[in-house]
């Protein structure tokens, strides 16, 4: 068992002629997914190393049964790519690319209300099963199957985990990389939802980073419904005010949404708070034992 | 993305939103000359630069002839403005703004922002206008109205009302604030705002509203797709390596400490900092080389820490997914090379091909400290910058 993604999960790409995304699409297959084939509109009907190219992401999913998708158009197209996927009814959709415009993804947000898509990213690494699917530009090899689940805002810090706990010989049960944008489809919350009701996800680590109220949401609800042990680290302790980390999510204002505010709430709500990024699996260890 | 003052009005004016009549002028005869242009007196005569609370400063003075907008535009011309918002060093003024000044019966608080919680551009409004409107959210946050726009329908009507009533507009105010309010949604939607904050939002002696002060931050993700905006970026409010940095598409930002950092992704750029912090370092910068760095962005990117004199050692932390680490080692000798460094370097590779990485570092001839892990690449740092 897993969350989002497993063997039997069908994969699509969306931007398969871009170099990006055939490398990954390669990548992926590779270690194991079903990659079904790909879209790029006006290439309909062409095959690229083996991967068949369809125009339309409705076409795709008739043609190939697929029931995933993941994004690599770039931005000016990405919100246009999320609609077609969701509009063609796949019951995941990962977004790859960074750079989204925020206008855009609240006009995707308010397309999908309704609907019964659940989006991934955009800006985000991608989701992982180990050794069953690979959805995304994470390395495959650095993952092991096991029992902790792992949910992100960012990218190679979710790498960092994931290293700490495998080297350990601590397998995942699947990571997902939400995100870091201020606007994105799955949050916290619904991935702790998800791990909480997958039998065989025995704990979680969650990493966040300062900006917004996502991390606090998610202790609350840690503390309301969950079973299973948490741990967690929150990137941007030094970080200073009002300047964009990278991710257009990291701004601190206000004084809401600093690291030390998040940590201080993390642990009100009983979850295990790494001290330092080297220390992830650590704090994981001391509420969850092997 | 950050615009002047000025700049913000302009683009208000475009929108049909009131503001008061102003020019911007780089010296002090041209102020002189706009007073006389824009009629009848008072003026105010306003620093222009990136940063809040210029009032503090002295950036913000009200003159009664335009001999006196003369004398003040050529005392702020050139000084050195020093809010509680521009850090100690403050920023030279190159532009001020020459304005009409009113008379303010009220002062109110507006903006709209994007709201992460509900997905939507919301609109936030306060009869506490002309003060922090952190510590309004701080100590009384019930005076604080909140409207959700739906993107489809966008600012009905209706909210702007019930916004107007809540903030206490009376008759014909009720009106111009519908307008007014539509005018600055569209405002933000039409340029990609990630904030638009007017404050304060004000009611004059006449009764009519008018935006006295205007900010607005744009999505630096959408400028792809406004000239227009980005042609109004002032490189002279920017820190220069910042710049230097984003023209190799490189995440950069300034710090005060002595340790550089060259870190891929934002998140593992972000926890270097924070582990550097934790055994007693202070790091220099924020540096996130990205996915695909290739020996150019790695150079670059040497060069780029380098130039801040403060830099007293270099902390490299790759976590090589797909990017190899022999290919990042290549980088960081060949940059190494090129650019001479100096200072002590702890590198620490994870990842695809780290054996072979770490083979080539050690065999370059380069002076570079080998770390394991965050904690050993952090404690190295901190240990050879105090040395």
């Amino acid at each position: 068992m897993s969350i989002l993604v497993d063997k039997n999960t069908k994969v699509i790409t969306q931007g398969i002629t871009g170099s990006t995304g055939l490398f990954h699409a390669q990548k992926a297959r590779e270690y194991g997914t079903q990659m079904v084939g790909g879209v790029t509109p006006g290439k309909g009907g062409t095959e690229i190393d083996g991967f068949p190219v369809f125009d339309t992401v409705e076409e795709a999913v008739e043609k190939t049964g697929a029931n995933a998708s993941v994004i690599y158009v770039p931005p000016v197209g990405t919100a246009d790519a999320i609609m077609e996927a969701v509009e063609a009814g796949l019951d995941l959709v990962c977004c790859i690319t960074e750079g989204v415009p925020v206008l855009d993804m609240i006009t995707v947000k308010s397309f999908m209300c309704g609907k019964k898509t659940r989006l991934v990213g955009p800006n985000c690494p991608g989701v992982i099963t180990p050794e069953q699917c690979k959805i995304g530009i994470m390395p495959g090899y650095i993952h092991q199957p096991g029992p902790i689940g792992i949910v992100s805002r960012s990218g190679t810090l979710t790498y960092e985990a994931v290293w700490q706990l495998s080297t350990q010989g601590i397998g995942q049960s699947t990571c997902v990389g939400i995100g870091g944008d201020p606007v994105n489809g799955t949050d916290f919350v619904d991935c702790l939802r998800l791990f909480e009701e997958d039998p065989d996800t025995k704990a979680v680590i969650m990493i966040g980073e300062i900006g917004g109220a996502a991390e606090e949401e998610a202790a609350q609800f840690v503390k309301e419904n969950m079973s299973k042990p948490v741990a967690a680290f929150i990137a941007g302790a030094t970080a200073p005010k009002g300047k964009r980390m990278g991710h257009a999510g990291a701004i601190i204002s206000g004084g809401q949404g600093g690291a030390e505010e998040k940590k201080a709430a993390l642990r009100d709500c009983g979850i295990s708070v790494a001290d330092s990024p080297a220390e992830m699996a650590e704090a994981l260890l001391k509420v969850w034992k092997p | 993305m950050n615009i002047h003052e000025y700049q913000a009005k302009e683009i208000l004016r475009n929108f049909g939103v009131a503001v008061p009549d102003g020019h911007v002028c780089y010296n002090s005869n041209s102020a002189r000359d706009w007073a006389k242009r824009l009629g009848e007196g008072p003026w105010v005569v306003k620093a222009q630069i990136h940063a809040g609370g210029r009032g503090k400063g002295g950036g913000v003075r009200l003159a009664k002839t335009p001999d006196e907008v003369k004398q003040i535009a050529r005392e702020m011309l050139g000084m050195t403005l020093v809010t509680p918002q521009t850090g100690p060093g403050g920023k030279v003024v190159k532009r001020v703004m020459v304005e009409k000044g009113c008379d303010i019966a009220n002062e109110l608080y507006l903006s709209m922002l994007v709201d992460r919680a509900t997905s939507k551009v919301t609109l936030m409004a306060s009869a506490e206008g002309g003060v922090d409107i952190e510590e309004v959210a701080a100590t009384t946050p019930e005076k604080l109205f909140f409207e959700p726009i739906e993107p489809v329908a966008g600012l009905a009507a209706f909210q702007a009302r019930k916004i107007a009533f809540k903030l206490g507009l009376k008759g014909a105010q009720v009106k111009q604030a519908v307008t007014m309010f539509q005018g600055l949604y569209k405002a933000f939607v039409q340029s990609d705002c990630s904030l638009l904050e007017i404050n304060p939002l004000v009611v004059t002696g006449a009764g009519d509203l008018l935006c006295l002060d205007a900010k607005f931050n744009f999505d630096d993700n959408a400028l792809f797709r406004h000239r227009n905006i980005r042609d109004l970026r002032d490189y002279d409010e920017e820190d220069p390596h910042e710049i230097e940095a984003s023209q190799y598409d490189l995440s950069y930002i300034a710090l005060d400490g002595n340790i550089g950092c060259l870190v891929n992704g934002a998140g593992l750029a972000m926890a270097t900092m924070d582990i550097i912090k934790h055994f007693g370092g202070d790091p220099a910068n924020f540096l996130d080389v990205g996915g695909g760095a290739t020996i150019e962005r790695v150079t670059e990117a040497f060069k780029i820490i380098l130039s801040d004199a403060n830099v007293k050692g270099i902390l490299v932390n790759i976590f090589g997914g797909i990017m190899k680490c022999d290919i990042i080692a290549t980088g960081i000798i060949e940059a190494a090379k090129q650019i001479g460094v100096k200072v002590p370097l702890v590198v620490r590779l994870e990842g695809t091909n780290v054996e072979k990485g770490k083979q080539m570092l050690a065999e370059s001839g380069l002076n570079i400290i080998a770390a394991d892990g965050m904690s050993d690449a952090a404690r190295k740092i901190v240990k050879a910058v105090a040395a």
